[in-house]
């Protein structure tokens, strides 16, 4: 089968003053029906590389790939005007926070039905049902009553259930999760994850999780890729994390503390190892 | 002597009441961990003692002695805190000198120069980084300055909100390294808040588990360390954690 998504010789740049600066380097990835991991720190550009996949980068941005296909369209000739049919529809995409990503003005049912609408043409009462069912899908109580409620009436986790059930409701075939879970509680994170886990096995997604969190990670995916520096420095299956190889992987995974610390000091990363940031 | 002791504490912000009958004694040179989710009033508490939520009642007392509702000059020489996020606690226009000289002025303290010097060192900066804004700086080095801002008047206790939830793995590793050695050396008190259990485990001796304004339990962190917390809530938050 050919893979749902095939990136070669990705190259995300954008000018600084002293020239253009690139940001991701030249990284080539492929991905199944799968959940695929991408970790890195701030600046490693696994952000960048979610984003490009949905030409989210905008000028003076500059994307280059050398292949870049999803269901064997490429993604890197489509207009601006094609791309709509991606973004949301085929691709789509959770954000960190909610806070920032629903709107304020609008209510969740609202917000959600536009979702739908701009993809489908259904029927008023089709679209109420859709919702409502997509609600209850990410284990949402009441979802009559939250349909009717606007954002800042929903706490963190259930306004994260929310951007989840938007990005799901029009049926994409990928879901790219940004730091999906980075602004809630840990008691909130698990359950979060495990209706994106759940949702994306039952209807066989491909999902890409973009976070900073080695052991989240490792937890959600098959596949992980540790990028550093804009460039993808190790590859591996998710059960062989403990094995890692490169000293940057392994440098990070030493810098957790665990719960059982009996270490008087934590290893820190010599940045000086490897050609990093 | 406890080096922070809080009786029968309640927390209002207005007209609802967020902390509920606080009762937590803190020994001098201990490290304690407030932890609980998001709502638990977890630095609401901390926010009481530095004295930035003044509509408390019940007792709260600093190296013995009882605080009053606002800021106060004598508990701020004894208390300091250091907030979550090191981008929004520095003022975005003033150099690391001005933002680490302004407490010594405030306080008329003399030297000024060579005490920021010396503190710079402490926290592991550069003095290249002296007279930079905080814009030229990383978020571990940021936080590192708010740190040293914070040791400026040779406090006794330091109030840790979150300190390393806004920086990544490797530079949280590096803080937390720099806290624990700090600690040692100038023998701090620290009440630290956290949701981050590890590092609870890595840099206390005793944590509380809050819920909904309340201490649900008060554990020795070898209790966290073998899984042996008590209440069913707080085994909750460790499962969180450890799954």
């Amino acid at each position: 089968m050919a893979p749902l998504l095939n990136v070669e010789n990705l190259r995300v740049s954008f000018p600084t003053h002293r020239g253009r600066v690139e940001v991701v380097k030249g990284i080539s990835f492929a991905l199944g029906r799968e959940r695929l991991g991408i970790v890195g720190e701030s600046g490693s550009g696994k952000s960048m590389t979610g984003r490009s996949i949905l030409k989210l980068i905008r000028k003076p941005g500059l994307v280059t790939a050398d292949r870049m296909e999803f269901d064997g369209i490429d993604l890197g000739a489509q207009s601006e005007r094609q791309m709509r049919d991606f973004r949301g529809a085929r691709i789509s995409m959770v954000m960190q926070d909610p806070k920032f990503s629903l709107n304020p003005v609008m209510t969740v049912g609202e917000q959600i039905a536009e979702a739908l609408v701009t993809h489908e043409r259904l029927g008023r009462r089709e679209v109420q049902q859709r919702i409502l069912d997509m609600l209850a899908a990410v284990r949402i109580n009441d979802p009559e009553r939250v349909a009717r409620l606007y954002p800042h009436e929903v706490s963190g986790g259930m306004g994260q259930r929310i951007m989840i059930a938007m990005m799901l409701i029009p049926g994409p075939e990928l879901l790219i999760a940004d730091e999906p879970t980075s602004a809630l509680d840990v008691s909130v994170q698990a359950q979060v994850l495990d209706i994106i886990d759940d949702l994306v096995r039952t209807k066989g997604m491909g999902l890409i999780l973009i976070s900073h969190d080695l052991n989240l990670v490792s937890r959600y995916c098959d596949r992980i890729l540790v990028m550093n520096g804009g460039r993808i420095v190790e590859e591996c299956a998710a059960g062989q994390l403990s094995q890692a190889q490169h000293p940057y992987t392994r440098g990070l995974l030493a810098a957790m503390p665990t719960i059982n610390e009996q270490r008087a000091e934590l290893p820190v990363l010599d940045r000086t190892q490897w050609a990093g940031t | 002597m406890s080096a922070i002791e809080l009786k029968n504490l309640d927390i209002s912000y207005g007209d609802s009441k967020v902390v509920h009958g606080i009762n937590l004694a803190i020994a001098e040179g201990e490290s304690f961990a407030l932890v609980g989710e998001s709502g638990s009033g977890k630095s609401t508490i901390l926010r009481a003692i530095a004295g930035l939520a003044p509509d408390w009642t019940g007792e709260i007392a600093v190296l013995g002695k009882a605080r009053s509702h606002g800021v106060e000059r004598g508990v701020a020489r004894q208390v300091q805190m250091v907030f979550q996020d090191p981008y929004g606690s520095l003022h975005p226009r003033k150099t690391v000198d001005s933002v680490l000289s302004e407490p010594l002025a405030i306080n008329g303290i003399g030297n000024r120069g060579e005490r920021v010097e010396a503190m710079l060192t402490a926290v592991g900066l550069d003095h290249r980084f002296r007279f930079r804004f905080p814009h030229q700086l990383s978020g571990g080095q940021r936080q590192r300055v708010a740190i040293a801002r914070a040791l400026m008047l040779e406090p006794k206790v330091l109030l840790l909100d979150e300190p390393t939830s806004a920086l990544d793995v490797s530079v949280q590793a590096e803080i937390l390294n720099l806290l624990k050695r700090l600690r040692r050396e100038q023998g701090l008190t620290y009440l630290l808040v956290t949701h981050n259990l590890p590092v609870v485990s890595f840099l206390c001796d005793r944590l509380a588990v809050m819920r909904q304004g309340r201490v649900v339990e008060v554990a020795d962190v070898e209790q966290l360390k073998q899984g042996r917390l008590v209440e069913p809530y707080s085994q909750e938050l460790l499962a969180a954690t450890v799954a």
